[in-house]
């Protein structure tokens, strides 16, 4: 059962049982949908696909009590960049239907490379934290603790995004405007 | 009797199936009532008709004719449509109105779920129905139907962040993105040392309460902020390709997530379940006591008549704004103002 990352001493044995085959169930339509995503025919449909994986990150934050990441990673990522993903789709190239011009040559390349990021990420992350064991009385992250984090040792990186985001924005406004 | 219908200990999937029922309750029972109350009879009076009258006593049955209607209407999907993703836009504007519904408190524990960041996930899940909105202007393979896509993803978007940042002055005031803890703040906190009627946001959040209700309009696309289904000009936007069945769901989408804004609405500004303190007070109950299980739903649902009425009276009264008055109104003064509201807030929040 801890294989999964998934420990409770506290949980009852139905409750273990609940939890990992939600996750299980969860992580099987993220591991499908990306795979349908770089294999399908149609830019809205990849699109859409993404969207599902991207839900199903969220669904895992949600089992592992990071409520307040969960409901970012919604925020963030579905209700703002797959919204202004599909538009701009939409506005451009929103063709129903398979189309032809999605292939590439160096798919395989492609492929080559990224089954060999997977594995590198993958066993890093295997080393690191195979035997790492989750707290026993976890209880879901409460906003006050990841405020405090945010405003109390992150606040130089915390206030370099922000700074980044801003020059990122204003970048943005300079190129769209050409005047 | 009541104790000990209190005391009873149920499994968890005793209460999880009381709750999906009770969420079905919450969602679809205020639709039918706001829609018959406003959208049938409301508008009717203002136009100087009777409304819906044969179907039962004043015409109380048409929901029911209108479902029947619905229901056996052919489901027709438009040819060079993209079938599947026709399909699901429908049940992906549902899901965001449910989504939103399981956040709401309706009492001291009566509520689907007590998170820690309840009035943010409140306001993620809302955005998800752009997807679906999205979902079906493109697949529709019609004209119509994209370009109201198009207008309706370009005006949720704009009218999110106000709608988010209205909140954030609540949110400084309160101390909490809880809604049982906002809805306690506002029974305990004081208006300058009084606290006979607590402090109830709508008095001192006034700015972020109309910056809300507008956004809340615009997000619901409510006349005026109606373009993205203008009938004159895109017959109904991304609606128009749907019949039967899923127009019917775009239609409860549409009224049920106007009744989960309202009470989003009534638990930020106006205290939500909780009545007055000095009423518990006279009526020497705690304010939270076990009775406001019973009372809050009540009292819920009376708050979202009452904002509801407001969101269905600028709906019939407003002629609708240009798709470029309505972004400039969105960037140029709702955002502007709602970041002078949290610096304010900010402000006086140090202060006092």
């Amino acid at each position: 059962m801890t294989s999964l990352g998934i420990l409770a001493a506290e949980m009852t044995n139905t409750e273990v049982w609940v939890t990992n085959s939600f996750f299980l169930a969860i992580a099987a339509v993220s591991i499908l949908a990306a795979l349908k995503m770089v294999t399908t025919d149609n830019v809205v449909h990849a699109a859409l696909y993404l969207l599902i994986v991207l839900a199903a990150v969220a669904a895992v934050y949600v089992i592992l009590g990071a409520e307040f990441a969960a409901a970012t990673q919604i925020l963030v990522y579905i209700g703002a960049i797959m919204v202004l993903l599909l538009f701009g789709v939409m506005l451009t190239r929103a063709q129903i239907g398979s189309e032809t011009d999605l292939d590439h040559d160096q798919k395989w390349i492609g492929a080559l490379i990224s089954v060999v990021l997977a594995a590198v990420m993958g066993y890093s992350l295997w080393e690191a934290f195979s035997d790492a064991k989750l707290p026993d009385n976890r209880v879901p992250q409460g906003t006050e603790a990841v405020a405090d984090s945010i405003f109390g040792i992150y606040i130089v990186p915390f206030e370099a995004i922000s700074v980044l985001l801003l020059a990122a924005l204003i970048g943005a406004v300079v190129v769209a405007r050409r005047d | 009797m009541i104790s000990m219908l209190l005391a009873a200990e149920f499994a968890w999937w005793q209460t999880t199936a009381f709750k999906l029922v009770m969420a079905i309750v919450a969602v679809l029972i205020p639709a039918g009532t706001t829609v018959y109350l406003y959208l049938f009879k409301m508008v009717s009076f203002m136009q100087s008709r009777l409304g819906p009258m044969e179907a039962g006593p004043y015409g109380s049955m048409q929901l029911l004719a209108e479902l029947g209607k619905n229901l056996q209407k052919e489901d027709i999907f438009p040819l060079k449509a993209d079938r599947a993703v026709f399909a699901l836009a429908p049940y992906v504007v549902l899901m965001s109105t449910f989504l939103l519904a399981v956040v709401i408190p309706f009492g001291p524990d009566a509520a689907f779920t007590n998170i820690d960041v309840g009035v943010y996930l409140a306001l993620a899940v809302s955005s998800v129905s752009v997807i679906g909105i999205l979902m079906a202007g493109w697949a529709s393979a019609s004209k119509y139907s994209l370009l109201g896509g198009l207008r309706a993803a370009g005006q949720l978007i704009a009218y999110e962040l106000p709608l988010i940042l209205a909140v954030v002055g609540v949110v400084i005031q309160a101390g909490t993105l809880n809604l049982q803890g906002i809805i306690a703040a506002q029974n305990q906190q004081e208006i300058f040392g009084w606290g006979a009627i607590g402090n109830p946001y709508i008095l001192t959040q006034f700015v972020g309460f109309m910056i809300f209700m507008i956004a809340v309009q615009a997000e619901l696309t409510q006349v005026p902020f109606d373009m993205p289904i203008a009938e004159s000009e895109l017959v109904s936007g991304y609606m128009t390709e749907y019949s039967g069945f899923r127009f019917l769901m775009f239609f409860i989408g549409e009224f049920a997530t106007a009744n989960i804004f309202a009470f989003l609405a009534s638990v930020l500004f106006l205290g939500g379940w909780s009545v007055p303190p000095f009423v518990t007070d006279l009526l020497g109950i705690a304010w939270d006591s076990n009775w406001m299980n019973f009372i809050g739903p009540l009292v819920m649902l009376t708050k979202m008549l009452l904002l509801t009425f407001i969101i269905y009276w600028v709906r019939f009264t407003y002629p609708r704004f240009r798709e470029d008055q309505l972004q400039k109104f969105a960037w140029k003064f709702l955002i502007p103002l709602s970041l002078l509201n949290i610096f304010a807030t900010g402000v006086l929040k140090v202060v006092f």
